[in-house]
Order: C-alpha cells, then structure tokens, then sequence
C-alpha cells in the first residue's frame, strides 16, 4: 500500500475558512439575492444611460434613492395639508406610515385567521350552521376582496376599519374552507386513539384536531399575506388616514415618479421581512413540522 | 374455562352502501377469548377480521349480536381494550413521552406523575433514551413499539392489534414479534392479533381463529400445542404452517369463484 501520507500537512491551511454549513447556505442565499437584485437595478441603470426610458417616468434606482430626504418629506405629515397624525422628523413619518399599515395588515390577518377558524369549525361541527353558512361562503369565497372595498366604505366609513375589513375578507373564506377541508382529513386513527383514550368532542378538537390542521393552515394564510398587502395599499389609496397605500396614491396624483418607486421598494421590502417573520413564527409554533415540508 | 375476558355472541356487521346491495361482512360470529390469552386472527383479506377488531373496540358498530367485555357489554371506546394499527399514529406534534402522556392525560394523571408514569413505560419497551424525540425521529420499529407503549400506558385487559408489523421489514418483524411476546408476558393481557402471515400465527398464537372468506365467519379454530418460543425446526411447526395454507388457500379459491359468477 502506498497510500500519501504526507499531505495532512496542509489541512489546516486549507480549513482557514471555517464555517458552518447552515452559516454557509445562509451566506449563499443571501449572496444570490444581492446578485439577482443586482441585475435587475443594473439593467434598469443600463436602460436608463443608454437614453431607452425616460428618468421622469421610470426613474433608475440611483435616482430614487439619492434624493431620499426630500422624498421622505412626503412621508412626514405636517409637511402635508391633509391628515393630522404623525409628525417628528421625516424619518418618524415614514415608520409611523410603515407601522400604520403594518397594523392594518396584522389587525386583519389574525381576526381573519381566529374567526376563520371558528368558522370552519362550527360548520364542521354544527349541522345548522353548515346548512345555513356554507353555501353563502362558497358563493362569497370568489369575489375579488377589491370587490368589497365600497361596501367596506359604505358600511366603515373612512378610517382604519375598511383597510382592516379588506384584509379580514381576503383571508377569512379561504381560511375558513381550509379548516373545513382540513378537518375532513385528518387521519381516522387519530380520532380513533382519541376516543379510545376517552377523550371528549372538546378535548379531541383542541388537542388532536387543532394541532392536526395548524400546519396546512398556516401555509394559507401565508399564501394569502401577499394578497393582504395588496389589498391594505388599495385600501389606503382611497384615504383611509395614514398608510403607504396613500402615499402611492398621492404620488401617482402628483405625478412623482421617484416617491412611487420609492415606496415600492419599501412595500416590497416589508412583505418580504412579513413573510420571513411569519416563517420563523411556523418554524416556533409548529416544531414539529420538518423544515421543507409544508414549503417553510 | 373461567369467566372470558371477551364473549362474542353472534356477532355480524352488514355493511349499507348508498345505491348498491348490502355487502354482509361478518355473520354470526362467536368467540370467547380467555384472559390473558393470545388469539390470532387469520384470514384472507376482505374477510372482515379487522372490521371485527374495531367492533370490539367499539369503533365501529355491529349491525346484529353482542360483545361483552368481563360481562359489561361494549357500546364504545375504552383505554381498557387497547388498539395498535398497521401505521403507528402517534401524533407528530407530541415527543414519544407526551405521546404515551397522551391517555393518561385525559384520564386527568398529574403532569409530574404522568411523566414518570410514561417514561417507565418508554424504559420496558427499550425506548429509554427516546423520551424527548419527535414520532418521526423513530424508525418504523420503534414507532411501533411507542404505539405499544401509548396502549400499555392505560393498563388495557385486552390488546388489539390490526397487522401492526405488515409495514416493517423482515427483520424488524422477528424483532417485534420477540417484543410482543415479552409485552404480552408482562402486562398479562389478553391479546388479539389480526394477520394474514400464517408464520406470524403459528409463531405467536394459543389459538388461531381462521376466517372464511365473505361473509366472515369462524371456519375453524386451531390451537398451537407448541412450547414458546416456537420450534421452527420441529416437524409439527410445519404440519401447523401446512394446515393453514391449505385453510386459506380453500378460502381463497372460494373467493375468486364468487367474485367470477358476480
């Protein structure tokens, strides 16, 4: 045998960069990100010095962003005629804009979630109330959430409670079909070892059925956030008080290009750090749920 | 014999679907099971031995005769007539200990206590170092053997078990029949196994209950008169292994004839 030997040597030369494999796949996928944003700015800045779209209504990156504090100004609303909350410098103006719609959209997502849930259970459970709701969801399910925003105005008025109301309706039918679809299918024999463990209906529901449909609920309401987002800006647009729906209202009004964009970015941003927090959120709740089923 | 731990007295199910004619499953069956007694179910699939386990489970419902458990009738589940299935069903969103905490719990045990409890449990079954484990962290064998455990843990008089090895390897199933013998020595239950492995029967059973094909019902009844463990060498395990081949094959035969003059 004549096997090298000799080599180990340079091990430790070659283990310089050490890290883990999570830290490592957590770099790459951030490195991919930054690659694949990247390329889009790069070619909206190619397309731009190359004279191929106008900056006043496309304006590149660069330019959005190098006139942040005056497009903050917008965000602050003292600086505004309209509305009368906020206020504090224009960086205070833009959380208060960001935490206005955040609140919305949170506000709606768990009241659609519980009483989705609720819901879903009770025509489950009662056959009254199946008899009397479920056709009526089935036929409210596909209407466009947009479809409600006069109602939502009509009945709420103007105010946090329509954009609230929007976000509610997006999640709620569809929350409330998966529970229902979801209980149906929960495996036989967990409901057998229940009953043979003399567990009661209540007993069975929170701790054998709940548990059971949680995950699949969860990966619903978190298909429906991008839906919330879209709908709470919508909402907003038609001035409900303070949100980034307005801003992109105003801006479109006024015709500023550069606050449009700039907002976007931001809404953008939000609903991906929303998404990623509702993932941590599964990943805590739901530890059992390995990590890649269930799309986490 | 004393008092039977389970009677069955002309028990039948007759299943109704929707549109069709009824299909009688089960007719007139009748069996005592002894305490403490293994008893095999065997018999060619469809023939309504695991319809009957969940009907003295009380999972299911008999359509004519009565089961009766220590001279109680059976109307529902109860803890006192444990049920093992093909696939183990332990809850994912439990560990292994909460998982056999699971009955205890609802029975109102005390946390401390119930956890004691299952971790002595989790140690006779050989899952010790297992406690804190989520179900599918286990392989299938011991998954099984956890259900085992979730079973024991309500100190069940009678053991029911719907062919809880067919989803295992070969070898883990010598391995788990080793086990089950042992959990069946210790708890002092009687126990019901249905399968349709004549090897598992011989290996395992007092006395093995063959069914005929549909309708269900006792074809006969074979005691095994062989010392455990099993001598798989011996001349008369083979005769046993031979008789029931040759039960089952009638069984099937008369089957296909049936399904070919529908």
């Amino acid at each position: 045998m004549s096997i090298p030997v000799g080599s180990q040597d340079d091990k430790p030369a070659a283990r310089v960069p050490t890290l883990s494999p999570g830290t490592r796949r957590m770099l790459a996928s951030i490195g991919w990100s930054l690659v694949s944003l990247g390329l889009f700015a790069g070619m909206w800045e190619a397309l731009w010095a190359i004279g191929a779209i106008n900056p006043l209504l496309l304006p590149p990156p660069h330019m959005f962003f190098s006139d942040i504090a005056r497009t903050l100004t917008f965000f602050d609303h003292k600086a505004r005629m309209i509305g009368s909350q906020g206020g504090g410098s224009a960086i205070m103006g833009l959380l208060t804009t960001i935490g206005w719609t955040t609140f919305r959209v949170v506000a709606g997502l768990s009241i659609g979630f519980a009483l989705g849930v609720l819901c879903g259970a009770l025509i489950h459970y009662v056959r009254m109330f199946r008899n009397l709701v479920q056709p009526l969801i089935l036929m409210l399910a596909p209407i466009s959430p947009v479809a409600w925003l006069p109602v939502a105005i009509f009945v709420f008025g103007v105010g946090d409670v329509p954009a609230i109301f929007l976000v509610f309706v997006t999640v709620f039918f569809m929350i409330v079909l998966a529970t229902v679809a979801q209980i149906a299918s929960v495996p036989k024999n967990y409901l057998h070892v229940a009953r043979i463990m003399g567990a009661n209906e209540r007993q069975t529901f929170w701790r054998v059925i709940l548990p059971a449909i949680l995950p699949s609920l969860f990966m619903t309401l978190r298909l429906n956030l991008f839906a919330a987002w879209m709908v709470v800006l919508i909402a907003e647009s038609v001035g409900v008080g303070i949100g980034l729906g307005q801003i992109t209202g105003m801006a479109r009004a006024t015709f500023n290009a550069k606050l449009v964009f700039f907002t976007m970015v931001i809404i953008g941003v939000l609903g991906f750090t929303f998404d990623w927090a509702l993932r941590k959120i599964q990943q805590k709740m739901l530890w059992w749920v390995p990590p890649g089923q269930g799309a986490m | 014999m004393a008092r039977p731990a389970l009677s069955l007295r002309n028990v039948s199910k007759t299943w109704m679907p929707e549109g069709r004619s009824p299909v009688i499953a089960l007719r007139d069956f009748d069996l005592d099971v002894a305490p403490g007694e293994f008893v095999v179910f065997l018999g060619p699939s469809g023939c309504g031995k695991s319809t009957l386990l969940y009907m003295i489970a009380g999972l299911e419902e008999t359509t004519g005769g009565v089961i009766e458990q220590n001279g109680r009738v059976v109307t529902e589940p109860s803890a006192e007539r444990g049920l093992i299935f093909q696939e183990a069903s332990l809850f994912p969103w439990l560990t292994i200990a909460d998982n056999v905490a699971f009955g205890l719990s609802i029975q109102g045990v005390l946390p401390q206590k119930r956890k004691e409890m299952a971790a002595d449990i989790l140690r006779s079954v050989g899952l010790g170092d297992m406690l804190d484990k989520k179900p599918d962290e286990l392989s299938g064998g011991m998954r099984q053997r956890a259900a085992c455990a979730r079973a024991l843990a309500m100190r069940p008089s009678v053991l029911m078990m719907d062919e809880p090895f067919a989803a295992l390897d070969v070898q883990t199933r010598a391995k788990m029949q080793d086990f089950l013998l042992q959990i069946w020595r210790d708890s002092k239950a009687s126990i019901i196994l249905v399968t349709h492995s004549i090897d598992e029967a011989v290996s395992l059973a007092d006395r093995v209950v063959v069914f005929t094909s549909r309708p269900g019902r006792v074809k006969t009844i074979v005691p095994i008169d062989l010392p455990r463990p099993r001598p798989t060498r011996d001349p008369r395990y083979h005769e046993y292994r031979d008789m029931f081949a040759e039960l089952l094959a009638d069984e099937v035969d008369r089957a296909f004839a049936e399904q070919e003059t529908r």
